[in-house]
């Protein structure tokens, strides 16, 4: 019973919420309606008892991922009208992408129903036997270990390409060096005299 | 507490629902409790390090003194400016607070006693800290101002930051404890060191990254020398400048809910939560509670004390200190810990 009305309840808010990200006039609001989405998704996958994946993916989408978008729609300086006048022109081509990624969800689902790839067992374990996080874990690191290991290569090559590509240094910019800054003491930088009246310091 | 209810005819259900509100409230309300309390605490010990007396006016020793303020900001009129973006500007205060009071759900607080004993009980801290930002960024955008707005983007590139070096020095306490529960992990702590010490802290394998997790703790919750997000001498008042009365009062409230939470993960995490430091039958004749309480008001008062004795970071500092020091020293422990644990426990 509250299962079910927990079910119903984030049902609705992330369908709402996710039609909210396409007809909020706003950019930011498009954001801020995207992250209730993301976490009533959460919700919905805490209800199936993949409670490892929920909690990911709050950390990763709502905690890192969103924030970097809110952080670049709330910089960037929109003109909001001029971005909704595409909206008949791009029509089709979304509706297109949208049918597509509907036919995929029921080609896989289908497909999943027809009988697993694998054999049937390395079918997930039933629940509440193991927890996730060691059912998931014996499978990444002994059945996917070199799968694994090689996303985790690809992702980093990418993050290294990615800031090489955007680090620039300026030669212009005077820098902070803060082991310097420390190391300072004032009997190096300041310097006692006895100056004789009338006569002043050599600096 | 179900059970109980159940004895009385209702469904499993609505007795689990019952219990678990009044569970809430029985969390919640001694916490509200506790951050009036605590805001007092904490304004006697900055005044005895300043040599002054601190608020001695209303009520006994001044104990009241939170209640004065509250009552004071109630009665405020709660100011909206006129171009902000009202909902929003309504709505971040609600997330900061509801933000700081989720977490509790899955704080242990005795053997058994905690609101929701989920084996995902770290992961859900992490989940719902990271919810915390959106509270402040949310409010600088919708006041619609300049130092509300540079303070949001302080805030969450800070957290950003040092989430990332929290999470790591988690990852060495998982490795450790073997599980992401809460529970699990205080009890783990049990005679970890030669069947004698409680906690993890002990451990000088851990010992580093406890010392990394009560500094980043700091900065996670915006604490000086780390609040540069309402450092009043270049933002007037941060993300809260335009906020007044229980908009403003729910920003406090959180941010001292915030403050006591990772006082109890500091105890929890690394100095044994409920145990004794000393694994010895008389210290367990006082209740667990009695200890976290005693340990959470101890790194209170360490919070309180930098808080009083430290000078503000700059702002380049603080991301050196997140970026360039604590994430390779907390990733570098993670590989010497789990080298470690591969050599001695899960070897041959």
């Amino acid at each position: 019973m509250i299962a079910l009305l927990a079910f119903y309840l984030f049902a609705t808010v992330t369908i709402a919420s996710a039609v909210l990200v396409i007809f909020a006039r706003n950019p930011v609001h498009s954001v801020l309606w995207l992250i209730l989405a993301f976490f009533n998704a959460a919700g919905l996958i805490l209800l199936t008892g993949a409670e490892f994946i929920a909690m990911l993916l709050v950390i990763v989408y709502v905690g890192a991922v969103a924030v970097l978008f809110l952080f670049v729609v709330m910089m960037l300086d929109v003109d909001f009208s001029s971005l909704r006048s595409g909206f008949s022109r791009n029509l089709p081509f979304g509706l297109l992408i949208a049918l597509v990624l509907l036919a995929e969800i029921v080609i896989a689902v289908g497909a999943r129903q027809a009988g697993p790839v694998l054999a049937r067992s390395a079918a997930a374990p039933a629940a509440n036997v193991v927890p996730n996080i060691e059912a998931l874990g014996t499978a990444l690191y002994t059945r996917y270990l070199i799968p694994f290991e090689l996303a985790g290569l690809i992702l980093l090559v990418a993050m290294i390409g990615a800031i090489v590509l955007t680090h620039r240094s300026r030669g212009d910019v005077r820098g902070q060096n803060a082991n310097r800054q420390i190391r300072r003491r004032p009997q190096d930088a300041t310097r006692n005299t006895r100056p004789v009246s009338g006569e002043g310091v050599t600096l | 507490m179900t059970a109980w209810f159940q004895s009385f005819g209702i469904t499993y259900e609505w007795s689990w629902f019952t219990a678990t509100m009044i569970g809430i409230l029985v969390i919640a309300l001694p916490l509200m409790l506790a951050v009036a309390m605590i805001i007092y605490a904490e304004r006697k010990i900055w005044a005895a390090m300043a040599l002054r007396r601190g608020p001695n006016v209303v009520g006994p020793f001044g104990l009241l003194q939170s209640f004065a303020d509250g009552l004071k900001v109630a009665l405020k009129e709660t100011i909206v400016p006129t171009s902000a973006n009202k909902g929003l500007f309504l709505l971040a205060p609600i997330i900061s607070f509801t933000v700081a009071l989720i977490v509790w759900a899955v704080v242990p607080f005795q053997p058994g006693v905690v609101l929701a004993d989920i084996n995902v009980g770290l992961l859900y801290i992490l989940a719902a800290s990271s919810l915390g930002v959106y509270g402040v960024i949310i409010a600088g955008w919708a006041s619609n101002s300049k130092y509300p707005f540079y303070s949001a983007l302080r805030a969450a590139a800070q957290m950003v930051s040092y989430e990332v070096s929290i999470g790591f020095v988690l990852i060495t306490v998982v490795l450790y404890a073997g599980t992401f529960n809460l529970s699990g992990i205080v009890e783990a702590q049990r005679g970890n060191i030669f069947g004698i010490l409680n906690g993890f802290g002990f451990n000088p394998l851990l010992f580093p990254m406890a010392v990394v997790f009560l500094i980043s703790s700091m900065a996670e919750t915006f604490r000086t020398p780390f609040d540069l997000t309402e450092a009043e001498s270049e933002l007037v008042a941060g993300f809260q400048t335009e906020y007044s009365s229980m908009s403003f009062a729910l920003f406090w409230l959180g941010e001292y809910g915030n403050v006591i939470l990772m006082c109890a993960l500091n105890a929890i995490l690394f100095w044994g939560g409920f145990l004794p430091p000393i694994d010895w039958a008389p210290l367990y004749v006082i209740p667990g509670i009695i200890w976290l309480l005693l340990k959470m008001l101890l790194f209170f008062f360490i919070f309180g004390w930098v808080r009083a004795t430290v000078p503000r970071y700059r702002y380049d500092q603080l991301m050196r200190l997140g970026w360039k020091i604590f994430l390779p020293l907390s990733l570098f422990f993670v590989v010497l810990i789990s080298g470690w644990l591969m050599l001695t426990r899960y070897g041959a």
